[in-house]
């Protein structure tokens, strides 16, 4: 199990990073959004892997690390999620308007000499 | 008490800028009745003081810190209280008249309080780093003082000449002030006063002391940071007035004062302080000497006025400062009347420049007289305030404090620079007030109005009567001020105006005869008319700030950014990816590393499928990436689905709903997106790659591979050790049903535990959406992408060759039975939302969730009807959404005040509804339906504003195509 996943993750940023570098606008925006996955597996898993503890307790109960399984993790995650689409709303409108202004999707803005 | 001197000030300003800008008179009788309460205060508090107490006020502001809001009033406080406070009202009476018409005066009068409640804050404050603060405060506030014509090219450049040197010098004094209080172990001051030996006997002292003195020097206008004061003229006469007299410079020489009894004494004090005093005492003297306008010349000398008290100052004998705490009074009282009297003359006359003015006595007599009576005081002569100083400080220049050639040279120099203060002294009132009439003025002079003659008449009264019989009237207030000081160290000392035939009375009756005497042989040079001293003129201060901070801001800037600078992204990118993987790596590294052991052991089937396929879609949406955009699109969203999925198998079916729902919602974002990109076709990969791409992309690709198999390794690492019980989340988890009264932990977190975070989170958003709606106002896209998509074209095409249908109809009906289902599904996803909602407290669900299934409902109805039929029929306003959520959200926070607990303390209950059952009614939820709707409005807000785009360029092209028919028409 963790091992499965500690390798997606892996893939998930590796995949991610690769494409940070690339020349392309949309390349980029691609890679964060994988990234972004890869991160917050990486953080859900800083609170170990569970199957079937999620941290909802009974009613009137009190929880502990034994039944369920930890929920901060969670909460940082569900939180990243959020921000990260916002980050790719903003990301991607900025793209849209450099597009417009410059007439390339080049990260830099303009065309290299010559093509990668 | 004494939060009077910083809450009235202060609340002062923020309501004075509400005054409507042509009440001129009612906010000056604001202000000044401000002023006068806070001199009426202090006043009242004399008794207490006079009797050696000290009065205090504490606020925790960060204990954890040794950080007090400790407000502290001493002898020496007191003194510059009333002065600032006095002087403060003075002020304002007189700037009442000289404000102009078309000034904006509240902005003048708000801006004046918040700088004399920042000036009384640095001298109240009993913490050292709260003086910091409002040391800082005030340079800020004189920024905005002195550039308050800021249509005015010199006073912009005076404000900021004048905010870099004391704002570096605010900071150097700060890091002072943090040495000294790791010296101490403590930022009080009343601790700091109390350990000056150990302080002097610190190695850290030189430290301590140059970077105190970089502070006071510079705040005070010594040598050689004099020349931002003369720059400040540019500010109004009556911010001169107050900020060069009573407030302002002399917060240097207060601090010199009040950190005198444990930082002087020493041979490096002496030195620095000394030789920064008496350099500029001299050359102040004779710099004013020859300034062509009056408040040049004023500045000049208050330069040199300062260097005299920064010189009493730096002999470390008790009764060199007492004379230096009567020269600060006697130098704000006569100093602030010949202020007003320069403004006086520059309001009636419309000029400041000595070449043109003479002879004013004859229009002006009761103004001529009092600066008359205010310049000799300037000059020293007897029977003046100026005089007793003066003559104090001439005795203190003869004793030997030290054997040195600096301590030797002091008489001399000081004979030498109060003969040029007659001179200068005589110069203001020979050229302005006598000679013959003047013939080229722009107005034609009178007496100013009565009023703003007042304060002038009022100071110039004091130094007279503290001048004749100073014991009576200055006597004891000095004497309380200077045991604050002092303490048992006090001298007897006494304030006479005779003290019989010695020495310092020949000193100044050399200085006056030959002061005299030097105005008459210098005369001739003056009449020339030239600006500035002979051969000093040519190195001016400012100059070479101008160059220094060319070079610093530009020159070095430029070529570091030369030599580091790159104005590539991917470069950047690939720095910070690397120090990244370092940065992860080095703690690695340096603190050992045990690879965990692999176990291949109890692997799921089916958990590795599902981790095939992801991985398989990652690496396939990056390799797809450039040039088949919809096929990285639907991979990448493909590896979401996983990641998604993953959180259902692990136990978090919080993040697994968020998941999947802002999944949908980015795709559909980026698919809204992709019509206004270039179009790229794959070329054939041929084998003619050049050798530098490929080198380029394997080392991206070795990064990358690097990066992630770090990221693989640390995770696996982690993920295989146990969890230690004893972490926060145990405390979550015990606490959450009773505290935050819900079972979903997660959601209890989020908007209870740390509510805070939630709501600094949902304001990003806020501010996100905004943006990106902001941007899209202005968005002009490519030409290439302007005209409709290929499928639309053909669509229409067929329309157009079949003659029974209309244009659009294919179009419109393009998924006619998913658009009918999609439609109907709003109701349903509107519930989904709301169940999400409810639930949310208690299971999976929330207000982030619900937010973006909501938002998922009405995108849909966008995608099925097209922009105009879903917004003939349906009013959406997310901003009003976004604006409520807000507002939902903070005053939930703000509600729980009203209980008496702190910001966003949540109450939980149980209520019934009929139907639905027991519902978790906590105030949270309300807290949770802020987030929901902000998280909804925010949503759709950039959505339809992306999704506007299309129409929006339809109808500008459908415009464009029209308007050459209608010509054709015409």
């Amino acid at each position: 199990m963790e091992l499965i996943l500690s390798a997606g993750i892996g893939a998930l940023a590796a995949s991610g990073i690769y494409l940070l570098l690339r020349p392309r606008t949309y390349q980029v925006i691609i890679g964060l959004s994988l990234l972004s996955y890869a991160v917050n597996l990486f953080i859900f898993s800083m609170g170990r892997l569970r199957v079937n503890a999620p941290p909802v307790l009974e009613p009137g109960g009190v929880g502990d690390l034994l039944r369920y399984t930890d929920p901060v993790p969670q909460a940082l995650v569900l939180t990243a999620i959020v921000i990260g689409f916002a980050m790719t709303a903003l990301f991607l409108v900025v793209l849209l308007a450099s597009r417009g202004f410059t007439g390339t999707d080049h990260v830099d803005g303009r065309e290299p000499p010559r093509g990668d | 008490m004494l939060s009077v001197f910083i809450l009235a000030p202060f609340g002062g300003s923020v309501i004075a800028i509400f005054f409507p800008s042509d009440q001129r008179g009612a906010t000056a009788w604001f202000a000044g009745a401000i002023a006068l309460i806070c001199f009426l205060v202090t006043a009242g508090l004399y008794p207490f003081v006079a009797t050696g107490g000290v009065l205090r006020f504490e606020l925790d502001w960060i204990p954890e810190l040794g950080l007090n809001f400790t407000l502290r009033m001493d002898g020496f406080a007191w003194l510059f209280s009333a002065l600032i406070t006095a002087i403060g009202f003075l002020v304002v009476l007189y700037a009442r008249y000289y404000m102009a018409e078309e000034d904006p005066v509240p902005r003048f009068f708000a801006l004046f309080l918040a700088f004399m409640g920042s000036m009384l804050g640095v001298v109240l404050s009993g913490n050292l780093i709260l003086l910091a603060v409002f040391w800082e405060l005030t340079s800020i506030v004189s920024f905005l003082l002195i550039g308050y014509w800021h249509h005015n090219a010199h006073a912009r450049e005076g404000a900021r000449i004048a905010l870099t040197m004391t704002g570096m010098g605010g900071l150097a004094m700060l890091v002072g002030m943090l040495l000294i209080g790791r010296v101490v172990g403590s930022y009080d001051l009343d601790a700091v006063l109390a350990s000056g030996d150990a302080i002097r006997n610190d190695p850290l002292y030189n430290a301590i002391l140059i970077l105190v003195l970089l502070g006071a020097l510079t705040k005070s206008a010594q040598f050689p940071f004099h020349f931002w004061l003369p720059h400040a003229m540019a500010a109004p006469t009556p911010v001169s007035a107050y900020l060069h007299s009573a407030t302002m410079v002399k917060a240097g020489v207060f601090l010199l004062a009040r950190l005198w009894p444990v930082m002087a004494g020493t041979d490096a004090w002496f030195w620095i302080v000394g030789l920064a005093g008496l350099t500029t005492l001299l050359l102040g003297a004779y710099f004013a000497i020859f300034q062509q306008d009056l408040k040049g010349l004023l500045a000049y000398s208050t330069i040199s006025h300062l260097g005299l008290i920064t010189v009493l100052l730096s002999l470390g004998s008790p009764l060199a400062a007492v004379a230096a705490v009567f020269h600060i009074v006697n130098h704000a009282t006569f100093k602030a009347s010949l202020f007003m009297a320069a403004g006086i003359i520059d309001h009636e006359t419309g000029t400041r420049d000595m070449r043109r003015l003479s002879g004013l006595f004859h229009y002006m007599p009761i103004t001529a007289t009092l600066a008359m009576v205010a310049s000799a005081a300037m000059a020293g002569v007897p029977l003046l305030n100026g005089f007793l100083s003066k003559e104090m400080f001439f005795a203190e220049a003869i004793e030997t404090h030290l054997v040195n050639a600096l301590d030797a040279a002091t008489p001399y120099v000081a004979t030498i620079a109060s003969m040029f203060a007659v001179t200068y002294s005589l110069r203001f009132i020979h050229s302005v007030f006598f000679g013959p009439l003047p013939s080229d003025l722009p107005k034609k002079p009178h007496e100013p109005p009565r009023w703003m003659r007042a304060p002038v008449d009022f100071l110039v009264l004091a130094c007279l009567v503290v001048g004749i019989i100073p014991a009576q009237t200055i006597g004891p207030f000095l004497h309380t001020a200077v045991v604050s000081i002092l303490r048992e160290e006090t001298p007897s000392y006494s304030l006479a105006v005779w003290h019989g035939w010695n020495i310092p009375l020949i000193m100044s009756f050399v200085a006056l005869s030959g002061g005299v005497g030097l105005y008459f042989l210098m005369r001739s040079y003056l009449k020339t008319g030239i600006e500035g001293p002979p051969i000093f003129r040519l190195l001016q201060g400012q100059r070479i700030f101008e160059r220094v901070l060319v070079t610093l801001s530009w020159k070095w800037a430029r070529s570091l950014e030369q030599r580091l600078g790159t104005r590539h992204l991917q470069p950047q990118m690939r720095l910070l990816v690397f120090l990244a993987l370092a940065a992860g790596a080095l703690p690695l590294a340096v603190g050992g590393f045990r690879l965990p052991q692999l176990v291949i052991r109890g692997i799921d089937p089916a958990f590795a499928l599902l981790w095939a396929i992801g991985i398989a879609c990652a690496v396939g949406s990056a390799f797809l990436a450039k040039f088949h955009r919809l096929a990285a699109l639907v991979l990448l969203g493909g590896a979401g689905l996983v990641t998604c999925i993953t959180f259902v198998w692990l136990s978090a079916p919080d993040l697994a709903v968020t998941q999947l729902l802002v999944e949908i919602v980015t795709t559909v974002l980026i698919l809204l997106g992709l019509r206004w990109l270039p179009k790229r076709i794959e070329e054939p990969e041929t084998a003619d790659i050049p050798l530098k791409v490929r080198f380029r992309r394997l080392r991206d690709f070795l990064l990358a591979a690097m990066a992630g198999g770090g990221v693989a390794l640390v995770a696996y690492t982690v993920m295989t050790r146990p969890l230690t019980p004893d972490t926060i989340a145990s405390y979550f988890l015990g606490q959450a049903y009773h505290e935050g009264g819900g079972t979903n932990v997660v959601n209890v977190i989020l908007v209870d535990f740390r509510g805070f975070d939630t709501l600094g989170e949902i304001a990003v958003l806020c501010i996100v959406a905004l943006t990106v709606f902001a941007l899209l106002l202005r968005f002009r896209p490519h030409p290439d992408s302007l005209e409709s998509p290929e499928q639309q074209r053909v669509q229409n095409a067929y329309d157009d060759d079949h003659p029974e249908r209309a244009e659009g109809e294919s179009v419109a009906e393009y998924l006619h039975i998913p658009s009918v289902i999609m439609r109907w599904m709003f109701p349903v996803t509107g519930m989904l939302a709301a169940y999400l909602f409810l639930r949310g407290h208690d299971l999976p669900g929330g207000g982030f969730a619900a937010g973006i299934a909501m938002s998922i409902g009405f995108i849909l109805q966008y995608m099925s009807g097209g922009t105009r039929w879903v917004e003939e029929r349906l009013r959406i306003h997310p901003l009003r959404w976004m604006s409520l959520g807000l507002l939902v959200a903070l005053a939930t926070g703000v509600g729980s005040w009203l209980f008496g607990y702190p910001f966003l303390t949540s109450r939980s209950e149980y209520a019934s509804l009929p139907v639905i059952g027991k519902v978790p009614l906590a105030s949270a939820i309300l807290f949770d339906l802020g987030v929901f709707s902000l998280v909804l409005g925010a949503t759709v807000l950039m959505l339809i504003a992306l999704a506007h785009q299309s129409v929006r360029r339809a109808a500008r092209a459908h415009a464009r195509a029209a308007r050459p028919e209608r010509e054709a028409a015409q």
